[in-house]
């Protein structure tokens, strides 16, 4: 069992076993994202109220579902590294932070775009959208610190505690926000509760959900892969492989 | 200082509360000496505060809506400011290398120096925002809510930042990037505390507020503890 664990997580044993993986995560993703988003956008009826403007529901969804679960597996990565000290783990810990940050932000902006036909404004202090901005500034303070070291293990190590500080207090951020909200004012628009949807709506979303994950996947063995390149440059076997291509 | 036997110092467990007090009393000691670093954050707090009605209006009623807010915005931002010289001076002259030395674990060492700096700064600006809550005429029946409010919450916020400060301390300009790291953390504190104060001005039930605010701390000085000391030992042995 070990030995399974310290060969996958050796540099060298995760650089072999990604690249076989990484094409069907890939393939994956456009065969999802091209169904979903045409099906979404060209077969999926408009919604009776709001028209056509439901379907950024096909990008809103995925990106916010995507950038909560990044911030999770940053947490989980960062575990993995202080306690196994497995640096792989904090190489994708690395690549995870940015598309983290870079969804909260798609998140963000789509629903905002969305407000605008919906809800008459870009911007309302719900919950949602505020504990998502928060969600937001951690990404940031996370990528910040990592970037403010000049001993990169130090650096590594110091993310490492902020996103496990960080995961704790989502749920506190989470519910604290939600419970100002209700105090201050009442619900005008509810995001939360969603007409039930038909079939041929929620089906694409779906399909959009699983290509957002398989691409996150994807993405981020690509980049980690790159990550082991650039940290193991003076290793034998790096040096070998850039020699022998 | 007592005098206290070495021998029962070195042993591990042993003498934890005599070495607790005298980081506590050090600490202390050493902020007293530096009057000036126990003011600010109470200058400061005033003069945010001074600065609000000058910006907004100085119409009473409106910044009565507004007093809970603003004096838990300018207190916290206070409370921000000194958290980047708790470690800073001792990281400077090489005893938080001591500290992490002794045979003490370093998790409570470093809640005794959270402790020290929370009775020079929190706890002040829990007693001075009264004063500056007649400055906004905040509706009288509000101010033992405020203070409480406010003491409590600050320790919280004591033990928050004094993560992101252990975090910093290594670095050279760690004070912007250290209210980067911990004001989205400080939000839960913020909303609650304000909560209390504006059920009061209301004239409703503040407990439940207040016993959240309770929970916050308990937690806090749970976990931040051994946060603060890993995020320490990242710093140091870098």
């Amino acid at each position: 069992m070990w030995r399974i664990i310290h060969q996958f997580g050796s540099p060298k044993g995760f650089y072999d076993f990604s690249a076989r993986l990484q094409p069907w995560f890939w393939a994956a993703a456009v065969l999802l994202l091209l169904t979903g988003s045409l099906w979404g956008l060209l077969y999926a009826p408009a919604d009776y109220q709001q028209g056509d403007s439901f379907r950024i529901i096909y990008v809103h969804v995925p990106a916010a579902l995507l950038a909560q679960s990044a911030f999770v597996g940053l947490a989980v990565a960062a575990v993995i590294f202080l306690v196994w000290k497995i640096k792989v783990a904090d190489m994708a810990a690395s690549v995870m932070a940015p598309f983290g940050a870079a969804m909260t932000f798609v998140a963000l902006f789509s629903g905002a775009v969305w407000g605008v036909p919906t809800w008459g404004t870009w911007w309302v202090w719900d919950a949602r959208l505020t504990s998502m901005l928060i969600l937001l500034f951690l990404f940031f303070g996370i990528i910040a610190l990592r970037g403010a070291f000049t001993h990169r293990d130090s650096g590594s190590r110091a993310a490492s505690v902020l996103a496990i500080v960080g995961v704790i207090n989502i749920p506190i951020i989470k519910y604290s926000v939600e419970w100002w909200n209700t105090l201050h004012q009442p619900a005008t628009f509810s995001v939360t509760e969603r007409p039930s949807m038909p079939a041929e709506m929620w089906m694409p979303l779906l399909l959009m959900v699983l290509g957002f994950y398989c691409f996150f996947i994807a993405l981020t063995l690509m980049r980690t892969r790159n990550e082991i390149l650039r940290r193991e440059s003076n290793k034998r076997w790096v040096r070998e492989l850039v020699r022998g291509q | 200082m007592r005098e206290v036997d070495l021998a029962v110092l070195r042993e591990p467990g042993g003498g934890l509360v005599v070495a607790w007090m005298a980081t506590l009393r050090r600490d202390l000691m050493l902020r007293l000496r530096r009057r000036s670093e126990v003011m600010n954050p109470l200058v400061f707090f005033a003069l945010v505060i001074t600065l609000f009605p000058l910006g907004i209006a100085p119409k009473a009623d409106l910044l009565a809506t507004i007093a809970p807010g603003l004096l838990w915005v300018a207190a916290l931002l206070a409370t921000l400011l000194s958290m980047d010289s708790l470690f800073r001076a001792d990281f400077d002259d090489g005893s938080l290398e001591q500290l992490m030395l002794c045979p003490q674990p370093l998790a409570l060492m470093a809640l005794a120096k959270v402790a020290g700096h929370w009775l020079l700064t929190g706890l002040p600006l829990a007693l001075m925002a009264p004063l500056l809550g007649i400055l906004l005429s905040l509706p009288t029946g509000s101010y033992g809510v405020l203070s409480l409010s406010l003491a409590v919450g600050s320790a919280s916020l004591s033990l928050v930042g004094a993560i992101g400060a252990a975090l910093t301390v290594g670095l050279v300009r760690g004070g912007v990037l250290l209210s980067l790291l911990v004001l989205p953390l400080y939000i839960p504190v913020l909303i609650f505390g304000t909560g209390a104060v504006q059920a009061a001005v209301a004239g409703s039930d503040v407990a439940p507020h207040l016993a959240i605010l309770g929970a916050m701390l308990a937690a806090a000085l749970m976990l931040a503890p051994w946060a603060i000391a890993a995020s320490l030992r990242i710093s140091i042995n870098g």
